[in-house]
């Protein structure tokens, strides 16, 4: 049965949302989630390489042979990728400096290879646009979501925006934060108590 | 035969139109890229170097050029003379190119600081050279009119990083290259710096 338009989105935000359901992207979704800030912008920076990349793959779709369409997808990938960087530099340098080497790095993300392959590369540039928004908005709350959990227990406050902080202990003065968590060991035991936890919740 | 014409055709122009692409924006956006990294990067390293100056530094900058390539002077002035530039050079290290901020006082003509902007030296060795205060301390109060610095082991005065004698080494380039820069502009700055004496 084809699906719909919106089907097409709403499957990227809980049926195949990237770290927990493809279990795909894993490397940046250890790496910058320290604070909700790093992994929203590094899940919009991904958003914006995913929806361009998918436009212009299914675009050419017909014209890349498929012989080369790897190489060709690659090509596309790290274009946008490069463009992505010359903008944060542009403009949000302060949060270019805090997500460093991860923002090439995108250009090796499964996530983007993948909806290639799998979908802009034989759908049309709607329906591709479609994918890559919802696979990028889920990323993007997902990479959030893991941020501010970290956040609020490792660090025992959450910056939302700029300066705006809220500490913890102003709600619970007892609280002691659980340094662990912000560290790399902490991410991977925060991601896996997440993939159980939405395992658990969307067992069918 | 066909097939093969048609990938080469395909990766050619895709790759053409990307370079192109990203040829023109880069071009459009360097000077503000630039101007984030001095106020992010170079920013903190030039207020620090140049501490007690009363005004911008970084807005009351010039440029010179030596051998093909620009160099940004930082104008440090107190009650209302400039009596410190600060500018950066670079040096070979482990990771690659080290960017060191160095203030020179015009009137000794000695080093009254230095700082680490830039590297991609290993975190916990060579980075030290950055986080490391005492390691900077120590180009204090050379002059500028050597020929050449070098670390302990290689017979000079400096101490090195334990552990990172390749950064060390590349930070002594940088203050040795700023030495040469410095003087072969002498006349220059001279020069430029009387613009800001009003």
């Amino acid at each position: 049965m084809p699906k719909t338009l919106v089907q097409e989105f709403t499957k990227g935000l809980w049926e195949e949302i990237p770290p927990f359901r493809l279990v795909l992207g894993l490397c940046p979704t250890l790496g910058v989630t320290t604070s909700m800030e790093n992994g929203l912008g590094m899940g919009l920076a991904t958003t914006f390489v995913l929806v361009f990349s998918n436009i212009l793959i299914s675009m050419l779709r017909n014209i890349i042979p498929s012989k080369v369409r790897i190489a060709c997808f690659i090509i596309v990938i790290a274009t946008f990728v490069t463009v992505v960087e010359l903008l944060m530099q542009a403009y949000t340098y302060a949060l270019f400096l805090r997500l460093g080497v991860f923002i090439p790095l995108i250009v090796v993300n499964c996530i983007l290879l993948g909806r290639a392959e799998a979908f802009a590369c034989k759908n049309t540039m709607a329906y591709s646009i479609a994918d890559g928004l919802g696979i990028g908005i889920g990323y993007t709350l997902a990479l959030g979501a893991l941020g501010a959990i970290r956040e609020v227990l490792g660090k025992g406050s959450l910056t939302v925006w700029g300066d705006m902080s809220y500490g913890v202990a102003s709600v619970f003065p007892s609280f002691h934060p659980f340094g662990f968590l912000v560290q790399a060991p902490g991410a991977f035991i925060c991601l896996g108590l997440m993939l159980c936890i939405l395992n658990a919740i969307g067992k069918k | 035969m066909n097939e093969m014409v048609k990938m080469v055709v395909a990766l050619t122009v895709l790759s053409a139109v990307s370079g192109g692409v990203l040829a023109g924006l880069h071009r459009s956006t360097a000077s503000r890229i630039e101007a984030q990294q001095l106020m992010f990067v170079k920013g903190p390293a030039i207020k620090a170097i140049l501490a007690g100056a009363d005004n911008d530094p970084i807005s009351d900058r010039f440029k010179l050029s030596d051998a093909g390539t620009e160099t940004n002077f930082f104008v440090g002035k107190r009650n209302g003379k400039a009596d410190s530039i600060a500018f950066e050079s670079f040096g070979k290290g482990f990771g690659g190119d080290i960017g060191l901020m160095v203030g020179v006082n015009l009137a000794s003509g000695r080093v009254i600081g230095a700082a680490v902007t830039t590297h991609s030296e290993t975190p916990g060795f060579g980075a030290r050279a950055k986080d490391d205060p005492a390691f900077s301390a120590q180009f204090k109060g050379i002059s500028m009119m050597d020929k050449q610095i070098k670390v302990n082991k290689d017979g000079g005065q400096m101490n090195a990083l334990s552990g990172a004698t390749i950064t060390s080494r590349g930070v002594c380039a940088a203050v040795t290259k700023a030495m040469s820069t410095f003087q072969k502009l002498a006349p220059q700055i001279k020069e430029q710096i009387k613009r800001f004496n009003k």
